[in-house]
Parts: C-alpha cells; sequence; structure tokens
C-alpha cells in the first residue's frame, strides 16, 4: 500500500511488539525446562510442548511434573519453610517488594512472554496483568510487614500447593504466592499446562531477588501433576483457581486430611443494565467484561440482563460495536481480541455455541485463521437455555431482558455460580439497593472486572470460597497458634438396669420453623442422668427433619435483612430469658453431665451478650483501592448454616455456635450435643420467649454420624461446620463438594468452650463472606 | 430534508453502520427540540474516562501507516491564529503555511502533493486578508464569531458578526454559545440562540464552540451537544481555546457519542472539532482512532472532522522527517507558520 492509498481508507496497519527479548530468553534455556526445585531447574525430562496458540507453533518444551517431583519440591519447601517464617516481618517484606520491583524491571519481558504463551493481546498483558502483578507484590510487601503486629497469635500453616490456570498464569501466580510467601508459608505451584512460561521465568526473576532456596518452587505438568500436589501429605493448604468439576474433586480429594483449601473457580457473571444508564458507557464496559481476554475469565459479564425498555436498542448498538472489534495477532498492540488458548478450548466454545438456540450474532470483523473464535452474542434464549447457565470460556455473550430490578435480582441470582455481577445505572439509590442483594462475592457498579491488591475477590455457591487479597487474603494463609489436642468422643450414659423414672413425661421435640415438632421417623431415644434418672426422650431426627429445617431457615432468611441494632436485641433478650431461667439450667446440665452447670449457664449469657455486642460492630471496611471511588468490604452473612454442636459443653458449645450465626444475620439447623440434648430442647422455650422470629434457629437432635452427611449434601445450606466429637469432618468436606458450601470443622481436635478465643472474630468471619462492592465515581 | 419526528421508534435497522465509503452528506437541518431526550442523556464520568485512559493502549499505527495517518491529520488541521496581536503579515505567513504546511520535498517523497491544511481559522477582522492569501486554492477560511472567546456582547451584534463575516468571505463561522444557558438548563433559550445564529450564517457551516471546560459535568457537555445538534449545527466544537481546559478525550468521547446518537436518530452526520491543548502527533493520532473506532471513516474527512490547532502542525512535520530519514527532526528545519 502507498502512502496515498493509506491515507484514503485510514486503514491500520500491522503494530507488532518485538518478541526478540523473549526468544532470547528461551534460547538460553534451550527451549527446554525443567521443574524449578530448592532455587534452581532441574533436569527436563519427561517433556511436552507449550506452544504459541496464535501461530501454533511450539515455544518451549517443559517437564511434566511426577509424583516424585512434587514430592522433591515439597521437600525443599518443608526444609526451607521454618526458617523462612522465622525471619523477621521486615525482611520477608523486603524479598517481596524486591519481586515487586524485579517484576517492574522485567514487565514487557513477561508481558510478552505471557502473550506469546497465552494468546491474549499484548495491551492486555501490559497494561492489566503485568501492573496488577507488581502491586500484588508491593501490597503483600505491606502485609507481611504488619501481620505480625496486626494479626497476633497468628501463625503459618506451612507448605502451600498452588495450583493455578492458563487465563492469567503470572497474575494468578502473584495472587498465591504473594500472600503465601507474606505470611510465611513457602509454596509448590503448578502452573497450567498450556501456559507453564511466564512462572517458569519468573522462577529465574525470583533468583535476582536472593530468595532462599525453597521458598519457592514451581513444578509443570498437567492434570495429574496437579493431583499429585493436591493429594501429597506434606502439603498443608491447597489454593486453586480453575474450573468448577476440578474444584469440586479437589475439596473431594482434600477432605479430612486436615489440609487448608480455598477455591476460585467458574462463574457466570450477570451484567445487569438498567434503563438509566449510560448506554455507551455500559457497552464499553461490555468489552472489557466479555471480550477482555477473549472472555476466558472467572469473572467474565458473561450473561447480560437488560431492562426489557431498551434492549432492542443496546443490543443494536452492542452489535455495531463488536464489528468494531480487531482480532489478530495477540502481540500486534492495535488488537482488542487475541487467539483462544488452545484447539481443546476453541472446540468446546464452538460446541457449545454450535449447540444453543437463540439469535447468534457473530461480530461482523475478520478472523484470522487459527486460533480464534469471533466475538459472539446470542440473544433471544431463556433462563432454562443451557447457556445462560453453564460457562462458556470464549468472547460469547448471552442476553436476557428483565422487567424490574426484583426481576433483575432474581434473574441474577438464579445461578450455581456467585463471582462477580456488574450493575449500569446512574441512580445510586438503585445501584446500592442491588449490589447486596446479588449473590456474588464482587460486584462492580458502572464498571467491570476492575481488580486491587487491597480488594478481596473471590466467590459464594460453586464458585469457591476464599478471598483473594486484602487483609480477608491473608487470612487464609494463617491459623491459630498452638497445635489443640485430640477431642475423645463423648459418649451418652449408658441405660441403667433400673432408671428412675418421673412419672410425669417429658419429651422433647425438634424445633423448626418457630415450632415443636415431632422427629419424621417417629422414633425417640431416652436420656439417662448419671445417677440412672431417666431425664427424657429426644427425637431421633433423619434427613427429612434436616430437609424440613433447611426450608424453614430459608424462609427465615428476612433474618439477615434486619437491622443490626435488632438482632442485637434479640441476642441481648435471649440473654436475659435464659438468666431468668439460670438456675434450671444449671440444673439440667447438672443432671446430665453429673457436674455443676452453673458456670456454663453464666459462660453461655456471657456469651450471648459477646455477640449481641458484636452484631453491630463487626465492620466491613472501605478499601484504598487506586481509582477515584470506593471498594467496600461488606461483611454479608453466610446465609443458611448447618452446624453440628459440641458434644461437650451441651448448652455453652450450641450457644457458642448459635450466636455468631444470627447475630451475623445467619439462620441455621443446629444439631445440639448428641450424648446431652435436653439443654438445647430446653433452649428452644427460651427462643421461643425472645422475640426471635420463627425459622432463624432451627434444632435437630440426633446422632450426629447420621446427621452430617444430609447436612453436607444439602444444595440449600450455605455452610455446614462441625464440632462434633464424633468425627465426621471428612464426610462434611467430601460432600460439601456437591454446591461447594463453606465448612468450618474440627478434625477431630478439642477446643475448651469457655477459653477467650471460643468466640470473637474467628468465629464471626465464618459467619460471614466479604462481598467486595466497587462504586467509581465522579460527575 | 425534513428532520424526522424526534419519538421515533428506534430499531437495529436504522442504526447507521461504521461503513468506509464516504459519500457526500447532507447539512444538519436540525430538529424540533426535544427536550425528553435531552432529560434522558446519561454521561457516566468515571466510565467514560476508563475508555479515554484506555484508548492509547489499545491503538497503536506505525510505520507507513503512521505517515499517512500524520499527513491526515494535516489536512484536517484548522490552522488557527487568534491574538490581540495578529496583523495582516502574521496571517499570510499563516496562509502560506496552510497551502503547503510540510515542506515540498517532504511531500514529494511520500507521494502527497499538494496536501494542504482544512481551513484557516481567524478573527472577524482578518477574514478579507486571509481570503486574499487563500485564493487559488479550495483552503476555506473560518472566523471565530459572536463575541469569542466569552460570548457576552450584546445579542444583535453577535448575530451581526455572523453576517459581516460571512459577507467579509469566510465560508465557516465558529460561534460560541451562551454557557450560561447551560449552567441555569435553559435549554430552550440555548436552542433558540443556536438557531438563529444558523439561520445568520446562511450558507456558510456554523461551528458551535460550547466551551466545555465551563460547563461544569459530561452531562452538560452532553445536553449542549444535543441541543446545538437540534438547533441546526454543522460541526460541535469543544472550545475556544482560552478556557482553563480545552478539548480532552473524555469531553470528545462524551461529544461524539451524541454525534453518533444524532445520527441515529436523524441520519444527519455533524462534524467535530477538538480544539485547544492538541499539540502532539501522538495525540493527533489518538484522535483520529477515537474517531475512526467511534464514528467511522466520514469522520477522518474535512467535512466532518478537524483539529483546531496552531502548534499541532510543526510536531508532525518534525515526526514526518523522522519517518523519511530515521533521524530526529529540529524545529528550525520547518517553515514557520
Amino acid at each position: 500500500m502507498t502512502i496515498k492509498e493509506i491515507f484514503d481508507t485510514m486503514s491500520y496497519g500491522p503494530a507488532p511488539e518485538s518478541n526478540a527479548e523473549a526468544l532470547d530468553w528461551l534460547a538460553r534455556h534451550d527451549h527446554r525446562f525443567g521443574h524449578f526445585i530448592n532455587g534452581s531447574f532441574t533436569a527436563p525430562q519427561a517433556l511436552f510442548d507449550s506452544t504459541n496458540p496464535a501461530t501454533g507453533k511450539v515455544l518451549a518444551q517443559v517437564s511434566q511434573g511426577s509424583e516424585t517431583s512434587v514430592d522433591a519440591a515439597v521437600a525443599a519447601a518443608r526444609r526451607a519453610q521454618p526458617k523462612w517464617a522465622r525471619l523477621p516481618a521486615h525482611k520477608r517484606a523486603q524479598y517481596l517488594y524486591a519481586l515487586a520491583r524485579l517484576v517492574q524491571k522485567h514487565a514487557r519481558l513477561l508481558a510478552v512472554l505471557e502473550t506469546m504463551d497465552n494468546g491474549k493481546p499484548i495491551r492486555e498483558s501490559r497494561d492489566i496483568d503485568l501492573p496488577l502483578v507488581a502491586r500484588h507484590f508491593y501490597y503483600h510487601a505491606g502485609l507481611a510487614q504488619l501481620a505480625p503486629t496486626e494479626l497476633p497469635g497468628m501463625e503459618p500453616l506451612g507448605v502451600c500447593g498452588a495450583v493455578i490456570p492458563w487465563n492469567f498464569p503470572l497474575l494468578m501466580l502473584a495472587w498465591k504466592v504473594a500472600p503465601a510467601l507474606a505470611a510465611g508459608n513457602t509454596v509448590v505451584l503448578k502452573p497450567a499446562e498450556y501456559t507453564p512460561l511466564t512462572a517458569l521465568l519468573f522462577a529465574d526473576i525470583s533468583r535476582e531477588a536472593g530468595l532462599p532456596p525453597g521458598v519457592l518452587n514451581i513444578v509443570t505438568g498437567d492434570g495429574d501433576t496437579g493431583a499429585a500436589l493436591v493429594a501429597h501429605p506434606g502439603v498443608d493448604k491447597i489454593a486453586f483457581t480453575g474450573s468448577t468439576a476440578v474444584g469440586k474433586g479437589i475439596r473431594r480429594a482434600t477432605a479430612g486430611t486436615g489440609k487448608a483449601l480455598t477455591l476460585e473457580l467458574g462463574g457466570k457473571s450477570p451484567y445487569i443494565v438498567f434503563d438509566d444508564a449510560d448506554i455507551d458507557s455500559a457497552i464499553e464496559g461490555l468489552v472489557d467484561a466479555i471480550w477482555f481476554n477473549g472472555g476466558q475469565v472467572c469473572c467474565a459479564g458473561s450473561r447480560l440482563l437488560v431492562h426489557e425498555g431498551v434492549a432492542d436498542h443496546f443490543h443494536a448498538k452492542l452489535k455495531r460495536r463488536m464489528d468494531g472489534l480487531r482480532i489478530g495477532d495477540p502481540l500486534d498492540k492495535c488488537i482488542d481480541v487475541g487467539a483462544v488458548v488452545d484447539p481443546v478450548q476453541l472446540a468446546s466454545i464452538t460446541r457449545m455455541v454450535d449447540a444453543s438456540d437463540g439469535d447468534k450474532y457473530t461480530a461482523d470483523t475478520p478472523l484470522p485463521s487459527g486460533c480464534f473464535y469471533p466475538p459472539t452474542l446470542i440473544t433471544g434464549l431463556s433462563a432454562a437455555s443451557p447457556l445462560m447457565q453453564e460457562e462458556i470460556f470464549g468472547p460469547v455473550l448471552v442476553s436476557m431482558t428483565f422487567r424490574t430490578p426484583a426481576e433483575a435480582v432474581e434473574l441474577a441470582n438464579n445461578t450455581r455460580y456467585g463471582l462477580a455481577a456488574t450493575v449500569w445505572t446512574e441512580n445510586v439509590n438503585l445501584a446500592l439497593d442491588i449490589a447486596p442483594k446479588l449473590r456474588a462475592g464482587v460486584v462492580w457498579v458502572n464498571g467491570t472486572n476492575m481488580f486491587d491488591a487491597a480488594a478481596g475477590f473471590g466467590g459464594v455457591r460453586e464458585s469457591g470460597f476464599g478471598r483473594e487479597g486484602g487483609w480477608e487474603g491473608l487470612l487464609a494463609y494463617l491459623r491459630p497458634s498452638g497445635k489443640a489436642a485430640a477431642l475423645k468422643p463423648v459418649a451418652p450414659l449408658p441405660a441403667p438396669k433400673s432408671a428412675t423414672v418421673d412419672t410425669l413425661d417429658r419429651t422433647a421435640k425438634l424445633f423448626i420453623g418457630g415450632k415443636q415438632a415431632r422427629p419424621d421417623g417417629g422414633y425417640s431415644q431416652p436420656v439417662y442422668g448419671p445417677k440412672g434418672a431417666l431425664l427424657g426422650h429426644v427425637g431421633i431426627g433423619n434427613r427429612k427433619d434436616i430437609r424440613n429445617a433447611v426450608e424453614a431457615a430459608q424462609a427465615a432468611k428476612g433474618w439477615g435483612r434486619a437491622t443490626a441494632h435488632s438482632r442485637a436485641q434479640i441476642l441481648f433478650y435471649i440473654a436475659e430469658n435464659l438468666s431468668a431461667r439460670a438456675e434450671e439450667f444449671a440444673a439440667r446440665l447438672k443432671a446430665q453431665t453429673g457436674s455443676s452447670g452453673t458456670a456454663e449457664v453464666e459462660a453461655a449469657i456471657a456469651r450471648l451478650f459477646s455477640y449481641a455486642a458484636w452484631a453491630d460492630k463487626f465492620d466491613g471496611a472501605v478499601k484504598s483501592v487506586p481509582i477515584r471511588g470506593v471498594a467496600l468490604a461488606m461483611n454479608e452473612p453466610c446465609g443458611v448454616i448447618g452446624a453440628l454442636c459440641p458434644d461437650d459443653a451441651p448448652l455453652l458449645g450450641l450457644i457458642s455456635v448459635m450466636a455468631p450465626a444470627i447475630a451475623m444475620g445467619n439462620t441455621c439447623v443446629l444439631v445440639p450435643s448428641q450424648p446431652f440434648p435436653l439443654s438445647a430442647t430446653d433452649l428452644y422455650q427460651v427462643l421461643e420467649t425472645s422475640d426471635l422470629p420463627a425459622g432463624v434457629v432451627n434444632i435437630v437432635t440426633g446422632p450426629h454420624a447420621e446427621l452430617a452427611k444430609p447436612l453436607a449434601g444439602h444444595m440449600d445450606i450455605d455452610a455446614v461446620w462441625s464440632f462434633s466429637s464424633t468425627d465426621v469432618s471428612q464426610i462434611i468436606e467430601a460432600d460439601s463438594a456437591t454446591n461447594l458450601k463453606r465448612t468450618w470443622v474440627n478434625h477431630a481436635r478439642a477446643r475448651n468452650w469457655f477459653a477467650p478465643d471460643a468466640e470473637g472474630r474467628a468465629f464471626l468471619r465464618h459467619a460471614t463472606a466479604v462481598k467486595t462492592v466497587w462504586v467509581p465515581y465522579g460527575e | 430534508m425534513t428532520a424526522p419526528s424526534s419519538d421515533m421508534p428506534l430499531s437495529a435497522t436504522q442504526l447507521v453502520h461504521l461503513a468506509p465509503d464516504h459519500p457526500p452528506h447532507d447539512r444538519n437541518p436540525g430538529m424540533a427540540l426535544d427536550l425528553d431526550w435531552v432529560a434522558g442523556v446519561q454521561a457516566n464520568t468515571s466510565a467514560i474516562e476508563r475508555r479515554a485512559a484506555s484508548l492509547g493502549g489499545r491503538r497503536s499505527v506505525k510505520k507507513d501507516h503512521q505517515a499517512a495517518w500524520l499527513l491526515k491529520a494535516i489536512s484536517l488541521i484548522d490552522l488557527t491564529t487568534l491574538s490581540g496581536d495578529d496583523t495582516p503579515g502574521r496571517v499570510q505567513r499563516l496562509c502560506a503555511k496552510a497551502r503547503a504546511p510540510v515542506r515540498a520535498e517532504t511531500l514529494h517523497a511520500l507521494g502527497m502533493e499538494g496536501l494542504t491544511v482544512g481551513a484557516v481559522c481567524v478573527y472577524h477582522d482578518m477574514v478579507e486578508t486571509a481570503v486574499r492569501a487563500l485564493e487559488g486554492t479550495a483552503i476555506p477560511v473560518a472566523a471565530v464569531s459572536t463575541g469569542f472567546p466569552a460570548g457576552l456582547s450584546p445579542w444583535h451584534l453577535r448575530v451581526q458578526e455572523i453576517r459581516e463575516s460571512v459577507a467579509a468571505g469566510a465560508r465557516e463561522i465558529d460561534i460560541v454559545i451562551s454557557r450560561r444557558h447551560v449552567l441555569t438548563g435553559n435549554w430552550q433559550a440555548l436552542y433558540d440562540e443556536m438557531a438563529e445564529m444558523r439561520a445568520a450564517c446562511g450558507d456558510a457551516h456554523v461551528k458551535a464552540i460550547l466551551a466545555t471546560g465551563e460547563l461544569g459535568t459530561l452531562r452538560n457537555v452532553a445536553r449542549a451537544s444535543l441541543i446545538c445538534m437540534m438547533a441546526g449545527a454543522d460541526f460541535i466544537k469543544t472550545s475556544t481555546g482560552k478556557e482553563g481546559v480545552n478539548a480532552t478525550l473524555p469531553v470528545s468521547l462524551t461529544m461524539i457519542r451524541a454525534i453518533r446518537d444524532y445520527q441515529d436518530r436523524t441520519g444527519i452526520k455533524v462534524g467535530y472539532k477538538p480544539a485547544g491543548g492538541i499539540s502532539k502527533a501522538k495525540d493527533a493520532l489518538l484522535y483520529l482512532a477515537l474517531m475512526k473506532d467511534e464514528l467511522g471513516h466520514p469522520w477522518l474527512q474535512p467535512d466532518l472532522f478537524r483539529f483546531g490547532a496552531s502548534s499541532l502542525l510543526g510536531d508532525i512535520e518534525r515526526q514526518l522527517d523522522h519517518h523519511l530519514t530515521g533521524h530526529y527532526s529540529a524545529a528550525n528545519r520547518h517553515a514557520m507558520g
């Protein structure tokens, strides 16, 4: 083309970013990589290709990690961990600061290599991924510095295994490595099979920071390598980002092992546009929501919900914008959408879209041959359409309409997932009303895909649990110091040869939906005192009683919308009414256990006071994110919490579980102490007289081993806790994978329910989920 | 051509597609004032700023394409002098530069002989001088008018000034709106003012200067843009160059979105002129990319897009020199305007 011809057509020409430095680095390593273990690269072996999806050319060969290589990496991490944890906080902060600086110094090399390995446009790796990576290390240098003084009584978990995806290879490395190291852990990281190269480059660079050998280890490989890392007994925590299916597998694989787990999984995040939105800006937001990284983003705004009255206009404008997207060579600085990561993913996208109903619109823009998929909009779908429910992980947007704000919320929440949500409206009342109602870990108002190290990121429901970023993210890499004693099973007292029987029958019932209910199965069991007295009978609850209790708890969810002040009032009132019957409750404790119950009743009343106090004081935060606007970290209730209460401390244990749950706005299904259930069944009379709305607390007596399973597997329970002396931790963690509810189990470790650490922030954190609401502002 | 009624339903087929061809377009006849439309205007400042801030990272033109784009930018410049010390000699020198904006050998090497700027922009008193100096070329003379830059002289004088500039040979009139009408929400007054100024221009094209730096909010910028188009502006223009803040990318994005909406609703293309503060070749490329992506090829032609600039040309010349020689150039190697 002559200059005159370009002058007339004003076409964009090629604007390639040089890949010479990246190719040099690959050549210096002979295009073959071993693992990075204990500060150096192992000899390459069992090699597989890492290809550039945009060209199909092999970039390098990397090693398939075996159980042996995982073992070596974990051993190196284990050796390095005590010394790393013992370093003064300031020293760890210096290392993280050095890593941040090195990321900046090598930013272009890392960005170019990322684009070559992954296929994302250089604009994104250069302007978004790399700055976020550097920011993450800077921020966590600060957290490393402050953690010991700000989070006293906590210690690192030990060796953290990280398994990360291919969509943000280096950024996900940063999200795992920075908090783990800041907290004093060492790391074994397995990058994705498709995109291992920037992790290896990062490992190479980390030596320039003088990072002690073994603190960071990289083992490359496929899913088998990841599984070996997950299964390794020397790993104390698994942090996983990836698909929901694999996340569920990891939940089951780690169940009962005592390994800490955080999962950041898939999504089908709603993108809600109200009729008063700045439509052009909302459309530009969609470009950043679903065509950012070709839609291969866990939190992609992939489900457009648009106000019916403006839908046709919106779709027409959107299609025109789609036509302006430029697809092609990811290294070109004038490209909007790059390559799909791998032909396997391309085939998956193609298959899903081809099988879908609805009106499909493909962007009218040149599509290069190879591993590319055109920006696509599918309208005319219903909530039942598979693509409205299933994550596509490609540049495909599906769209539906709504009529009212309430319907928008209902449609938005009509999903298994709960990662992110986007809301566009110029009405601040509407935006701030909708944001808390959306079931998501992150809500963006009038913007999308905003991230920062200071702001927690993570999901609810089948999008996983745990937060990354902020103090809440750091806590996922720490645990309370010290090791608890083993918890011995607490057995019910045996039936005497001849029981002492009070002639007046006392039959404790279940407490469901504010009513006393007979057990569904029609079976009861006697409860005997230490001296052979028949104290009464309790119902043997079964899975149907659990079902009924969960339904009642779901129906009572308005409790979460009550003001914290009124929840506090009711907790005080429960304490007051319990106090009025203190002697009776103390006597009942003594009758069941043989020991004086006075101190336990007093402790229970004090605990109710504590959580009445906390109800309106477990404040969220405004995060210092680098935008003009606010990022609100809101502590929201989990929803419905099912809990197997402590067998020891029959009253105090139950109160210690119930009170933080309801103080934070959850409703709950409590299975009381199995051997000593009568304090719980007495308590419902106190609850009945304390203005607690029906269904907020439900009590189902019965055998813990039987009831753990229906609780853990129930799809409409959001969290399950177990402090039972029956060791059900494995069952609960394994079955929680059905809907990826959060779990908090004791792994057969004892807890002193009278101790100060049996109440407070740890309980409140488990009773809440942090939702980060981003609200940029400015007129 | 009559303006379509404002309550015409919007549909996909009505949205104008950004086609690369460029048929001549009709002048904007204006339309009845539609206050519902104005009231419904939304402009989310943060989102607009984010889009504007990321644009530079999304678009890049290199090598021959960059040279061609910079030459295009030259063809779109309203070469401007608006100083109290302007003299006929100064204006003649500017007009000479307008005829030959780049060294002849450079243009020859690039195969772009005959390239001129888009227009010359002067005060009323310099119109005749400029018209004479540009005889034999197609370069129009634009006059800033209506009590430029504040627009606060008596109304009849402002209208009369337009007529006299047109009579003196100005083919384009850059008017300033009454900012107070925007700031007080007096949309009817703004519409009436604009319509009357448009009428006074006759066959001369009218560019409405919004003085966006004095309108307070992007929402006001969007509303004022719409009103001026409804009242028949051929171009909407950001600034006089005399406000504290002149052309910015967020303001530009807001105004060109309004232009697109107006075209979607009426089928009429209205031009855009950012003015003030665009002095670097790199900035010019960014604006061209913005116009191309948001409005399409027709807005890369002088009948629908101009840069109001005085020092931009010098930077572009240096960049073109660099393109040809591979060496960075110096200002003294290029003729003064």
